[in-house]
């Protein structure tokens, strides 16, 4: 299976955009590096802005070149961005409405056993908090590709989040996106899958896993997280039960915020998988996944357990 | 327009500031007068920005860091046109787009600001971009002294040395005070030009109430691969009498026997819209 790291795909992208557009510019933080910035840095050296270590200083620079007309992408750890500059991207940002896209790297337990302190997992609660903020988890190289052509057109404000690693592909190249759209990936009448960013990956294979036991499930990709896809929301309720499943703490999260949704509009049996409000088991992603059954088969077990009572 | 013109119609704003904040029984009085005449030099006499300029490209950019002190600005900006005047009636008052810090809601202010420590970031930005697109506008952050203990301040202050920002003004209203006391006793700043002198910012000190002094500042400066940094020596509260100098007067709201005080001490009779 083909795999390929979303922070890649993004990079490339953002470079071939750039080179037609003299106006993008990318900035970071000492971060040129896990951003994959060094052939932009390299390429454009006239549209690539070096901030050193200095995360809340890196976005309301961004603030004034997008105030000057240029639309910048401020690219460096989830971690970091999302909760230590939180106050420049609420005011400097999307209050003031200015047109700088906030790439968040390494999301989620991406940096494994670096441990808590680079762990992005409550970068969801804080940025879809933010009134005017668009948030985004693409679920792999294909999807980030046809985000970043919207990204590029779009004047909004916007947080985007992916991973370190490589992650397997969900998309064909040229997969419809939609800002604010969930895509349906799979349909079956016996529950519904909500996942985001690489969450998505391990939906579908639960899906399969299901399916080879007689138990039919769809799958939503739930890429933007704010504004949400009510409607999509509630078409998955119709199953009668909801399994959400995300890279974040289970606090404010993709399932906190369907769980929002159907207890306003249609009440529903719901699972809500994620990381618990704990101290986190250290180890690399895949190891954190596993610990927390947050992979095909134990997204699988949740839904057999849960279609059981 | 000439220094005493300037002084004359600082102090007119700062009739308009006390009425402001008297009739919204809410504001910032001490530091919205200590910044006017700062404000007044900026807008009459070296700043770019008219009302039909404010989507010019090559507008100067001005931002309020300090933006509890907005109504200052709001006073500057209605009396240049950006705004009707009788619209200061309507400060701070439910519904209203003049709120108690700037928002680009209203014409003339590029951004939204209030959370101390952020403008001189932008400021990079705006001047950083100037730069790199070859525009001959210059920016000016206006920022407190107390809220030199805002740590953005200084990673702001590196990159501007970094990216050699000539065309970047960063002014500190010094007037010593904040809200819990001297700044010298909350936070030491001295010995404060050495500070920003260290981060590689051409440094002057002045009297911020000297309208000539100022605008000769503004208009003999020239580019020489430093950003500035102008620290104006000002007097919080000043022009009112019971205010001049006291903390309590940071977010005090003068009375009506207060404004007339203060309107008699100013030398105005008072203001046109209210």
């Amino acid at each position: 299976m083909k795999t390929e790291a979303v922070r890649m795909a993004f990079t490339s992208a953002l470079l071939e955009a750039a080179k037609q557009d003299r106006h993008i510019f990318a900035v970071t933080t000492d971060s040129r590096g896990s951003v994959t910035l060094g052939d932009f840095a390299q390429q454009l050296p006239q549209q690539f802005v070096e901030i050193g270590i200095a995360e809340q200083n890196a976005i309301g620079v961004s603030a004034g070149l997008a105030n000057a007309g240029l639309r910048p992408f401020v690219c460096g750890p989830a971690c970091f961005y999302s909760l230590r500059s939180a106050e420049q991207i609420k005011v400097d940002v999307a209050y003031s409405q200015m047109n700088v896209k906030v790439i968040g790297v390494s999301g989620g337990v991406s940096y494994g056993a670096l441990g808590t302190s680079h762990h992005a997992t409550q970068d969801i609660a804080l940025m879809r908090a933010i009134p005017g903020l668009e948030v985004y988890l693409p679920a792999d190289g294909a999807q980030m590709r046809a985000m970043l052509k919207y990204l590029v057109a779009s004047d909004k404000p916007a947080y985007v989040r992916m991973g370190r690693g490589a992650v397997p592909q969900v998309y064909q190249e040229e997969a419809e996106f939609v800002p604010g759209k969930a895509n349906w990936l799979r349909q079956g009448k016996d529950a519904a899958l909500i996942g985001c960013g690489e969450m998505v990956y391990h939906c579908l294979q639960a899906a399969e896993q299901l399916a080879a036991n007689g138990i039919e499930v769809s799958v939503l990709d739930m890429h933007t997280l704010s504004p949400l896809d009510e409607e999509s929301i509630l078409q998955a309720a119709l199953t009668g039960l909801v399994v959400t499943a995300e890279e974040h703490c289970v606090h404010g999260g993709l399932g906190s915020a369907v769980a929002s949704v159907l207890a306003e509009h249609k009440p529903t049996a719901m699972r809500i998988l994620g990381l618990p409000d704990e101290p986190l088991y250290n180890g690399s992603s895949s190891d954190v996944f596993n610990h927390y059954g947050l992979t095909g088969s134990g997204i699988a077990q949740q839904v057999v357990g849960a279609l059981r009572k | 327009m000439d220094a005493a013109t300037i002084a004359a119609r600082a102090n007119q704003r700062r009739a308009d500031v006390i009425t402001m904040i008297h009739q919204a029984n809410a504001g910032h009085t001490g530091g919205s007068l200590s910044e006017l005449d700062i404000l007044s030099v900026l807008y009459d006499s070296v700043l770019n920005i008219t009302p039909q300029t404010v989507k010019d490209p090559d507008r100067d950019r001005f931002l309020l860091s300090k933006g509890h002190s907005v109504e200052g600005y709001l006073a500057v900006l209605a009396d240049k046109g950006f705004l009707p005047k009788e619209e200061l009636r309507t400060f701070s008052r439910a519904g209203s787009r003049l709120i108690g810090h700037p928002t680009n809601k209203v014409p003339g202010m590029e951004m939204c600001t209030g959370a101390l420590g952020h403008g001189l970031s932008i400021g990079v930005g705006m001047a950083l971009a100037a730069k790199r697109l070859d525009r001959p506008y210059r920016t000016y952050v206006l920022m407190g002294d107390g809220e030199q203990a805002e740590g953005s301040i200084w990673e702001a202050a590196m990159a501007g040395a970094n990216y050699h920002l000539d065309n970047l003004f960063a002014i500190i209203d010094r007037n010593g005070l904040q809200i819990s006391g001297s700044t010298e006793d909350v936070m030491a700043l001295e010995n404060f030009p050495e500070k920003w002198r260290a981060f590689g910012w051409d440094v002057t000190q002045v009297d911020g109430h000297d309208v000539q002094a100022l605008m000769d500042y503004f208009h003999s400066r020239k580019p020489e691969g430093k950003p500035h940094c102008l620290i104006c020596r000002t007097v919080k509260a000043k022009g009112l009498p019971m205010g001049e100098n006291k903390k309590e007067w940071h977010h005090k709201v003068p009375n009506e026997a207060e404004v007339a005080e203060g309107l008699l001490a100013l030398g105005v009779k008072g203001v046109d819209w209210a």
